[in-house]
């Protein structure tokens, strides 16, 4: 995407651009505070998130805002990664590998390129589940403007918006644990852009190989 | 209304704390009875000091199209043929103060709203959020949202009166004595009397309308057509909508089981595989 010089001195690899980075913290930001004011409203025993970041009218105001803004990045992301995220065969071997990999068994695994699949998978799901969040929750936004003969689909909505919220958390955890505590380097890569050319061989080898 | 009544509490993470027995009470509405003087929806307005509404040219005498934020109580106004002869069939509309309320059950704030122990539902707009989801858990479309406020409301059965032992403005102010207040058990005994009555006098389906799939409604409404509840724009059998219900019992407990299963399995996974590092020797090319 970005033109930026991807080899850099003393062995290092620019694998975020800041611009990537940036994308991926408000996005990363809106989806925490939307999570969380969301889990205050799915849970009586959660509300006390509700209270913690401003009080239930506040929260209640914010969320659908918060979830406007998510979506947005989730757009452009869309826009900046959409090449990157596409599916390819070396993909499909990887997934095949997919219990090596949940083993720490690394040496044993396909080249890949940029993103895994899992990660590649976790961009999707966020996506879609992303725009199925932003149109149940306008009607949620707005019930009053849902005319009584059209209630059926604020039923549907609240059954939507539920289920696509508790998909977005599940994959949310793992890519919190992936990137923090399992992939060592993950968590700076997209804090300050760079891993050592060691880390891309390991992990992201067809890309390494791309970029010299 | 005191805390030893609460019988529920939305959004309650511990039991209500009433312990108060308490009859329950109802109001009684005789749609055979009702001349559509609309005293009722004046001393609504009065009591509660609610500002006046404009209304629409609808071509009937109802007042306005629905209920509002400001205007908890309508009588509606429906015409309605049968073999040649105009019925004219007035309902008196408010909240129906149901035995299992639906609005409650939807709501997430904590106290917004609460059902004491004589059945009146009340809504708390100190503890409303606005989210709008009691106007979807109600079957029968009566919460209203005020968008200058952001909060719901409705009828209070006026909680504030009965709590000093007064009857609710509407029933004070009805001049035919269609609408009566007092405890449930006896206003049923009222409603099947004059259901038999009416059906000695040519109206062989009239019944009560007091629906189980709510848990019955702190409202008995007699009607002439008790067979076509439609007639008065009254749902037939009307319950908690069943997407409220899927998503308040089985989509929280799946969903929490998942939320709790997923953090322990990435816990487990750690203390199992632990992190992946990069090999010393692939760090030199």
């Amino acid at each position: 995407m970005s033109s930026a010089p991807r080899l850099l001195p003393g062995n290092r690899v620019l694998r975020y651009t800041l611009h990537e980075r940036l994308i991926h913290w408000i996005s990363a930001l809106a989806f925490i505070y939307v999570l969380l004011t969301g889990l205050a409203f799915y849970s009586p025993s959660l509300y006390w998130l509700a209270a913690v970041l401003g009080g239930g009218p506040t929260a209640r105001f914010w969320h659908p805002w918060s979830g406007v803004l998510f979506m947005a990045m989730c757009a452009w992301m869309y826009r900046m990664w959409r090449a990157d995220m596409r599916i390819t065969s070396a993909d499909r071997a990887w997934q095949q590998a997919l219990p090596r990999y949940v083993r720490n068994e690394d040496e044993a695994l396909p080249a890949i390129g940029r993103f895994n699949a899992g990660q590649k998978y976790f961009f999707w799901l966020m996506f879609w589940s992303g725009l199925l969040l932003v149109l149940s929750g306008l009607v949620l936004w707005f019930p009053e403007r849902i005319a009584w003969s059209w209630r059926g689909l604020r039923y549907l909505a609240i059954l939507v918006h539920v289920s696509a919220a508790l998909l977005t958390i599940g994959a949310f955890i793992i890519h919190v644990y992936m990137g923090t505590a399992v992939v060592r380097g993950g968590f700076t890569s997209i804090i300050r852009g760079e891993v050592s050319q060691g880390w891309a061989r390991m992990h992201h080898a067809l890309w390494l190989r791309d970029l010299k | 209304m005191n805390t030893l009544s609460l019988k529920r509490v939305s959004a309650s993470t511990s039991p209500a704390p009433g312990v108060r027995q308490e009859p329950t009470l109802a109001k009684y509405i005789d749609t055979t009875s009702c001349i559509g003087c609309k005293a009722c929806e004046v001393a609504c307005q009065e009591w509660n000091d609610l500002p006046p509404e404009a209304t629409v040219q609808l071509g009937t005498y109802q007042t306005l199209p629905q209920l509002t934020p400001n205007y908890w109580n309508l009588i509606r106004f429906h015409e309605y043929e049968q073999d040649g002869a105009l019925n004219w069939l007035m309902r008196k509309d408010q909240c129906m103060h149901c035995g299992d309320p639906g609005c409650l059950k939807a709501c997430p704030a904590p106290g917004a709203i609460v059902q004491y122990g004589n059945g009146i539902v009340d809504f708390n707009q100190d503890n409303c959020i606005g989210c709008g989801y009691c106007m979807t858990g109600c079957p029968f479309n009566i919460p209203k949202f005020n968008q200058k406020t952001k909060k719901v409301y409705k009828c209070t059965l006026c909680s504030d009166r009965v709590s000093v032992g007064l009857e609710p403005a509407c029933i004070k102010s009805c001049p035919t004595g269609c609408l009566q207040f007092g405890t449930k058990a006896q206003l049923t005994e009222v409603g099947n009397r004059r259901v038999k009555q009416l059906q000695s006098q040519g109206y062989p389906n009239a019944a009560i309308y007091d629906p189980p799939g709510v848990g019955g409604t702190g409202v008995i409404t007699v009607l002439a057509h008790g067979d076509q509840p439609e007639l008065y724009g009254l749902p037939r059998d009307p319950t908690i909508p069943l997407a409220v219900m899927l998503w308040k019992i089985p989509l929280k407990w799946l969903g929490s089981l998942a939320i709790v299963g997923g953090i322990i399995g990435t816990g487990l996974h750690y203390l199992r595989f632990g992190a992946k590092h990069v090999p010393l020797e692939k760090e030199e090319p």
